[in-house]
């Protein structure tokens, strides 16, 4: 049967098992919104921006093992949408993104809501598209999707011109893609598997750095036995928090820029450091030049060959899926009679230990007569026993709830780690929410951030998505605040959040339930009233500490060692 | 150090622009680059000239791979190999010189293709030091115009890239 490129496109979407399409109507995609309202599988879902079509795609994807999906216009649809799609990128979100061009006789003359899609979003896609004829339709989205999935996930972009989608053609959906330039790793070198294994099992201290593809890859159970099997210490980076239960005794905190103490020290004096699905990103690692002050061999496991060696020389690089690397891994390491050597673990423990003692682990100064910010997410965490969705937005309270909040499961913790995309939050949330309809999911953002997106309560309220949306007001873009505090003489410039609206009044206008939390005392019970609402939006503005800094800190361009742990406390 | 990188992709709309945004966003150099299609008329096979450390080029060589529309890589540095530049030069040829412009023109194994009464158009192929040991042979003086396509590479012997 015949059917119109709008309709393709659309059963297409079907075929793919989408559920949930994020978008925004205009000119250049009204076949392809008639087409949706004449079926009722693919359930669109309509925001108030572009970015959070994508954020929200994105915060889906994240939340499970699915690929994202958003839909936009062209021109100003389009360009409100990259930075969406960057985020997606640079944390390597599998998504499909169709968007509406003009149509192809007017591609070139600057025609009304035109830019060149594929040129702006080239350096910010895995691929994309410009489906030039309607026979293309299916073989392209079938391909868009095969990309996003497999291999390093990433964005998608499918740009189709609107007189492609209203020419007809029949419809065959291809059972299989083959894409002669593409043939992403499977399993890893058996070779190099087995001379990592035997360098694993002579290390004396041993070290397990875990990043962002561990979750992505859904290899948390064969980490786990990984790190059990061995018995080192293991941190994760922001990006792969969930991917080692942060309550096991082997996990020694989050890395980097703002990690513990004994994450950063053992990275630095660790003699044989395993990288799984981390990219040494110089807001994990600091700066390149003093990460390898000790001597020491890196095996770099990773699905993506240009990640590995790209800031530091790797010993023994292993190109694969972590899924299957790691399996074949144990399998290596359980055949083996050799185990690690029990005197020099037990040492390296001991030294490990002693830095949690030096660092004083997470903490900071509570108190009865301000809100603390970490408290909040402390309460946050106790409250939810640990098992909400939490998605942030990017800033000071990005980095207290992945200091505070204590993430057991991989995909529970939603945020922009490489882009660092204020605004991301509440989108990404609602994906989130559309996903696991039921469970609890915690939007942790700032004053700063949620006013990027702030129009999406809106969204929220069309669709009854009961998110708890917990800002921590202090009044100051508080990262920024921070970097000017400790490196621009205390010039806050442009950092103070003057005129900010009455958040209650405005959850309230758009039809949600606001709170405002001035004192320590009634974090918890407003908390709780709020988390009791299970079929409603409850904002909460917690007016918090301005002053608070995030500790531990390595200040950009020093070494992990180079850490200045706290304020006098 | 100087690199002869050579690759194999697809002949589609904005595969080239896909190659050069890669060199610009990360700031890689690129000396030259040069691209055509192939027997197989649905690829196309291209020449990028670059410099850097050797962990910038094998950067390079791993970021060109990534691109979905990049078949095959080969760092024709990395192996013997052919290199050849086409140039064509516009020389300012009047009385005497000429007959100095042709014989330097035959010891360089270049062709003259166009003669007018001022002028003389030549053809040159060789490696960038051969075409630039011409020009300095000449004397930027009399050098009215030049066109260099760049370098083309090819691996000797069993060296091929191919599909």
């Amino acid at each position: 049967m015949e059917m119109t490129g709008a309709e393709i496109t659309i059963r297409c979407l079907q075929e793919e098992g989408v559920e949930y399409l994020f978008g925004y109507p205009g000119g250049a995609v009204l076949h392809i919104y008639d087409a949706i309202f004449q079926q009722d599988k693919v359930k669109h879902i309509l925001v108030r921006h572009e970015q959070a079509a994508v954020h929200a795609a994105d915060g889906y994807a994240r939340s499970s093992d699915k690929v994202g999906v958003a839909l936009v216009t062209s021109g100003p649809g389009l360009t409100n949408a990259v930075t969406g799609i960057a985020t997606a990128y640079l944390d390597s979100i599998p998504m499909v993104v169709i968007s509406g061009q003009v149509p192809t006789f007017a591609i070139g003359e600057d025609a009304f809501q035109e830019v060149d899609a594929v040129g702006i979003t080239r350096p910010c896609v895995k691929h994309n598209f410009l489906v030039k004829d309607v026979k293309d339709i299916a073989s392209t989205i079938k391909k868009a999707f095969y990309l996003a999935k497999s291999g390093r996930p990433g964005p998608v972009l499918v740009d189709i011109p609107k007189d492609v989608s209203s020419h007809k053609t029949e419809f065959v959906y291809p059972a299989s893609v083959n894409i002669r330039s593409y043939h992403p790793q499977g399993r890893g070198d058996s070779a190099q598997i087995r001379h990592a294994a035997q360098m694993l099992l002579e290390a004396k201290r041993p070290m397990i750095y875990a990043g962002g593809g561990v979750v992505l890859s859904d290899s948390s159970a064969q980490l786990t036995d990984l790190v059990r099997l061995l018995g080192f210490p293991c941190t994760n980076t922001l990006m792969g928090l969930g991917g080692y239960p942060a309550n096991d005794k082997q996990f020694v905190g989050m890395l980097g820029m703002h990690g513990t103490y004994e994450a950063n020290m053992a990275m630095q004096h660790c003699d044989v450091l395993v990288a799984i699905g981390a990219r040494f990103d110089d807001r994990v690692i600091g700066n390149v030049e003093h990460f390898a002050q000790v001597p020491r061999k890196i095996i770099h496991i990773d699905i993506d060959p240009s990640s590995i060696a790209k800031r530091v020389k790797v010993d023994v690089p292993i190109v694969g899926d972590l899924k299957l690397v790691l399996t074949e891994l144990l399998e290596v390491l359980r055949a083996s009679r050799q185990k690690p050597d029990a005197v020099e673990m037990a040492a390296w423990w001991k030294q490990v230990d002693e830095w949690r003692v030096t660092g004083g682990g997470l903490r900071y100064k509570n108190s009865s007569e301000i809100i603390k910010p970490q408290f909040v997410i402390e309460t946050l965490h106790k409250l939810t026993g640990g098992d909400a969705f939490v998605t942030s937005d990017v800033g000071q309270h990005q980095m207290w709830a992945a200091q505070y909040y204590k993430f057991n499961h991989p995909r529970r913790w939603i945020n922009s780690g490489g882009l660092g995309t204020m605004g991301f939050g509440l989108p990404a949330a609602m994906g989130v929410q559309l996903r696991h309809p039921g469970e609890t999911v915690a939007c942790v953002t700032g004053e700063g951030s949620i006013q990027m997106n702030i129009q999406e309560l809106s969204t929220c309220k069309q669709y009854h998505l009961p998110i708890k949306v917990l800002s921590l007001n202090n009044c100051y873009l508080g990262m920024v605040r921070q970097w000017q505090e400790f490196f621009h003489g205390n010039r806050f410039s442009e950092s103070y959040m003057d005129a900010l609206p009455d958040f209650v009044k405005l959850a309230e206008a758009y039809g949600h339930i606001g709170m405002r939390i001035d004192k320590p005392s009634d974090v918890e019970p407003a908390m709780k009233e709020a988390f009791s609402r299970k079929n409603d939006l409850v904002f909460m503005d917690f007016r918090t500490d301005p002053t608070e800094n995030v500790f531990p800190m390595v200040p950009g361009g020093k070494g992990l060692s180079e850490v200045v742990l706290s304020e006098d406390l | 150090m100087r690199h002869i990188i050579s690759l194999l992709m697809e002949n589609e709309a904005g595969a080239l622009s896909r190659v050069a945004g890669l060199f610009s966003a990360r700031g890689y150099n690129i000396e030259s680059l040069t691209v055509a299609p192939t027997e197989d008329a649905t690829l196309s096979r291209m020449t990028i000239v670059t410099s850097g450390s050797d962990a910038i080029i094998e950067q390079i060589t791993k970021q060109l791979n990534k691109l979905i529309d990049v078949v095959s890589v080969m760092d024709l540095s990395e192996g013997e190999h052919i290199e050849r530049e086409l140039m064509l030069v516009k020389l300012r040829a009047e009385g005497e010189a000429r007959e100095e412009l042709k014989r330097l023109t035959d010891i360089f194994r270049g062709r003259i293709l166009d003669v007018s009464d001022y002028t003389y158009t030549i053809e040159l192929t060789g490696s960038r030091v051969k075409l630039d040991s011409f020009i300095d042979a000449i004397g930027r003086d009399l050098i009215l115009e030049t066109v260099r396509t760049g370098a083309s590479g090819i691996g000797r012997g069993n060296r091929i890239l191919r599909l």
